[in-house]
């Protein structure tokens, strides 16, 4: 292509490659629509694939599993001490973001949606530029947003490449194993990572401003992890906030203010992961008619229309939990939408998984949000202690829980905390999705011994006809 | 312990209805919110929401029965957890007030609290359970779940249900499913008002739109309207009244009739001119019954008037207006025009008309072509009088023109029923009466 000014008609524009983007692009062009998607990496992916969800997951494989070699030492099984590659283990992560980068490729290209690299900024409602491109104008009859967030920094302070402060994307890179490392925040991507690095062999610190990790989610669902993370990290420091970080040649000297128990401490690195910030800033969104709110997302109604009437947005920058498989569906939506079909965003159980050990899943109403707002539930808990499945494998520190509406005896939510919570959750979202009762739970058979069972069996000590625990009232709510 | 439900204030004035439907037995168990009762009034069919979470305990209506607001429809019992909230009585107490209605009278913005106040529906936590399948086919069909009756456990509402819902509407008679407004505000989505409605272009591709609900008198008036014009073949027949006789007749005896506390209009001799032509000529005071194959004689003279009110056209019925004087008349009409302004007019007066009139003088209008107001047969369109020139005959063969007083008329009739001819007759009858006053007065009683 010529350099310069290159410019381009489309029907339909498509601005970020993430999960919300091709999964955009892919449905509007199986609708018979010209699609052309705008991203500043080369392939699709996104965060979730280059910086997020995919690398990360790859490396708790290898944590789970270091973590479970050791473990089943005192079941009669003893590994001589892993030695660890790390160059090898970044170079498998990456051979993981480019088998299923090349694959969205191939995805794109097979449905002939265009790909263009470049940074796309509006101009108006039916036009942007591109920065870093081969093109410098695209013309479009509607665009969808999928511009995404990034790692918000601390006040004052930017993400540079090298540093030892790090995001969670430079933190992913593996640049080297710190002996010490702090992560602040205590949101899932800093357990995620915090998990990762303990394995690999870093001593990790974790300080959150807040007296809980995982706000998201409910306070008895964490407490098992928190337990086993105690044993993981060298230290939790709760309300604890930083008070000055200096970098160093060879280490970052932190102060801290609070509970921590010493002040003054060094660290090899310190990761940031105190939350993400929608990016609807410098991409010209002025331009259009497009609102944006004041914690800077990108008002958006069920159909993930703007004020714009040219433009939809999803995934992160339109706000809600910044999670891929929310953004997924968003995309078909606004495709669906553009195309005039009658489709809407009307999700009623969105689940969101923190990979830990044990991994803590929930979706649909939250009982501490359900009580603070005074609603009537019922809660039915099934502790993993009573899990034979559970018991094989020695991991009997989870907890499954469902939140019941007391009158229909529907399924409202599902909270689970244990190994493999990640394919447990969808039974939850399915429930809640199709309006089950509490009894339709508990009537579908669940297979013995899995893990799965403590889902049956919660919903059995609702209905009053639970086997393995002891049919116990209802705690009313 | 048990709990009262009354009727509440179906807004839009409307006092009483006729109960359609009881949605529920003695013995169930309803959430607060649930659609309890169906109600008719004349411009609407609303469905009733349970004002409380428990299990109906006595059923004092019936299916067909005439209920007033205020009247005591059914009991309940707590549920065990008492937890009922007490949304009932209040809301309903204070709607009870007549000076509440007043207040609407006076043009202000409807009552704020009203607004506020959150329904039963709203009330009623989390969104009504159904598969996201069924919530795709409700979205295609335009079906609002809320308005389904499910037939699932614990109120899960099925494609199924949605699909019968659908089809329902459908079947359902013009009249139909118009919420009130008061259950509107909580709800303020649009609807379909026909469920076969034939598609709309993308209306935003050539500029900005805004989409404003259709609702209650609009609504009604909309599907009444369509009924008419696709049942009755319409044709027109013009004229012009010379008035200049009578609003002299008008004139002189206006103060009186003002201190009886009647309004003397043009309307009122018209209703009595045209009661004078429908007796002479009964094909115009019938229906036509297609499906028995016959016509309906009518030996009764209902006319109705068409009121324009804030919410829109309604026509309120003046009785056996053959058997009133014109003083009568211009007390009745006047005290009917302003209760249906203010929204205050029963069900029964809007009911049982045989023929309407319309009478667009007062804002100015000339000739225009009325719609008959299915089932009647006829309708008769009033312009304003303006002078003219009019052509006389002085002497034979000696013309002159004369400023007259002069008023368009058209009479629009169902063709199947009545000829032009028809039209013609009943036409002079009229106009004969309207031109002179003396020989209405003669004539008519």
């Amino acid at each position: 292509m010529v350099m310069g000014e290159l410019s381009e008609d489309t029907e339909l524009l498509v601005i970020g490659a993430g999960p919300g983007g091709y999964a955009a692009a892919f449905r509007a062009a199986d609708l018979g629509m010209d699609v052309t998607m705008v991203d500043v990496e080369e392939r699709p992916g996104g965060e979730c694939v280059f910086r997020g969800c995919i690398p990360s997951k790859a490396l708790l494989f290898l944590a789970d599993l270091l973590r479970d070699a050791r473990r089943v030492e005192g079941m009669g099984v003893k590994f001589s001490e892993p030695k660890l590659d790390i160059d090898r283990i970044r170079g498998w992560k990456n051979e993981v973001i480019d088998q299923l980068a090349d694959g969205l490729v191939t995805l794109s290209d097979k449905r002939g949606v265009q790909r263009i690299k470049g940074r796309a900024i509006f101009e108006s409602s039916s036009q942007v530029r591109l920065q870093d491109s081969d093109v410098s104008r695209i013309k479009f009859r509607h665009a969808v947003l999928a511009t995404g967030s990034y790692p918000r920094p601390l006040p004052d302070m930017s993400f540079e490449k090298g540093s030892r402060i790090m995001d969670s994307a430079g933190a992913l890179e593996l640049p080297d194993m710190p002996e010490r490392l702090l992560i602040l925040g205590g949101g899932y991507v800093s357990l995620e990572m915090g998990t990762i690095y303990a394995a690999l062999g870093s001593q990790v610190t974790v300080a959150v401003r807040s007296e809980r990790l995982l706000r998201g989610a409910d306070p008895d669902l964490v407490e098992p992890l928190v337990k086993k993370l105690r044993g993981i990290f060298e230290n939790i420091h709760f309300n604890t906030r930083v008070a000055s970080m200096k970098e160093k040649e060879d280490r970052v000297e932190v102060k801290f203010e609070g509970e921590a128990d010493k002040a003054e401490q060094s660290f090899d690195r310190v990761l940031v992961a105190i939350g993400r910030k929608p990016t609807s800033q410098g991409i010209g969104l002025e331009n259009t008619k497009v609102k944006v709110n004041e914690r800077g997302y990108v008002e958006v109604d069920e159909k993930r229309r703007t004020t714009d009437e040219k433009i939809l947005a999803i995934g992160d920058v339109a706000g809600g939990p910044l999670l891929a498989h929310k953004a997924f569906r968003e995309g078909k939506v606004a495709a669906e939408v553009i195309k005039g079909l009658p489709s809407a965003f009307d999700v009623r159980a969105i689940p969101a998984v923190v990979y830990t050990d044990p991994q803590v899943a929930w979706c649909g109403v939250r009982e501490e949000t359900a009580r603070k707002e005074k609603r009537k539930i019922d809660v039915v808990r099934y502790p993993w202690k009573f899990s034979g499945r559970a018991a094989t494998v020695g991991l009997q520190d989870g907890l499954t829980k469902i939140v019941v509406d007391p009158d229909s005896g529907r399924v409202l939510g599902v909270g689970i905390t244990g190994r493999n919570t990640e394919g447990m959750i969808s039974e939850g979202v399915l429930a809640i999705e199709m309006g089950a009762l509490a009894e339709d739970v508990g009537f579908s058979m669940h297979p013995h011994p899995t893990f799965s069972e403590t889902v049956g069996e919660a919903a059995e000590i609702f209905v009053g006809s639970v086997t393995h625990h002891l049919p116990k009232k209802r705690e009313k709510g | 312990m048990a709990r009262p439900f009354k009727l509440p204030d179906l807004g839009e004035g409307v006092h009483e209805g006729e109960v359609l439907n009881v949605l529920v037995s003695v013995g169930d168990h309803v959430n607060e919110g649930d659609p309890i009762l169906e109600v008719e009034t004349d411009k609407a069919t609303a469905e009733i929401p349970s004002p409380f979470t428990g299990k109906v305990e006595e059923i004092k209506v019936k299916a067909g029965e005439t209920v007033q607001v205020g009247d005591v429809l059914m009991t309940f019992s707590d549920t065990e957890e008492g937890e009922a909230k007490p949304a009932e009585e209040a809301p309903l107490k204070k709607e009870e007030k007549p000076e509440k209605v007043k207040e609407k009278k006076k043009g202000e913005e409807p009552e704020k609290p009203q607004e506020k106040k959150k329904s039963p529906e709203m009330e009623r936590e989390g969104p009504v359970p159904a598969s996201p399948a069924t919530r795709r086919v409700a979205r295609e069909l335009g079906v609002d779940l809320r308005e389904v009756s499910p037939s699932g456990p614990g109120g899960r509402v099925t494609s199924d249900d949605v699909r019968a819902f659908a089809e329902k509407g459908k079947a359902e008679k013009p009249e139909e499913k118009v919420p009130p407004e008061r259950e509107e505000e909580a709800r303020p989505e649009a609807r379909p008002i026909e469920e076969k409605a034939a598609e709309m272009p993308d209306f935003t591709k050539w500029g900005e739109v805004d989409r404003v609900p259709v609702r209650s008198i609009r609504r009604a008036t909309a599907k009444q309207m369509a009924l008419a014009w696709s049942q009755i073949p319409h044709v027109y027949n013009q004229d012009m009244v010379d008035m200049s006789k009578l609003e002299e007749f008008r004139q002189k005896h206006r103060k009186e009739v003002e201190e009886k506390g009647g309004k003397l209009s043009v309307t009122v001799f018209a209703l009595k001119a045209a009661a004078t032509a429908l007796k002479q000529h009964p094909r115009f005071n019938a229906s036509l019954d297609i499906a028995a194959g016959e016509m309906v004689l009518k030996h009764y003279y209902h006319i109705g008037v068409a009121v324009n009110t804030e919410e829109g056209l309604v026509v309120p019925v003046i009785r056996d207006v053959d058997r009133k004087s014109i003083v009568e008349l211009s007390i009745e009409l006047n005290d009917l025009v302003q209760r249906t302004r203010e929204r205050k007019v029963k069900l029964e007066e809007m009911q049982g008309g045989t023929f309407t009139i319309t009478n667009v003088g007062p804002m100015g209008g000339g000739y225009f072509a009325p719609i008959i107001n299915f089932p009647e047969v006829a309708i008769l369109g009033m312009g304003a009088a303006r002078m003219q020139p009019v052509v006389i005959e002085r002497e034979k063969g000696k013309y002159e023109v004369v400023p007259r007083l002069a008023m368009p008329v058209v009479l629009s009739i169902d063709h199947r029923i009545l000829d032009g001819a028809d039209a013609l007759r009943f036409m002079e009858t009229l106009i004969d009466s309207l031109e002179d006053p003396e020989e209405m007065f003669i004539t008519m009683t």
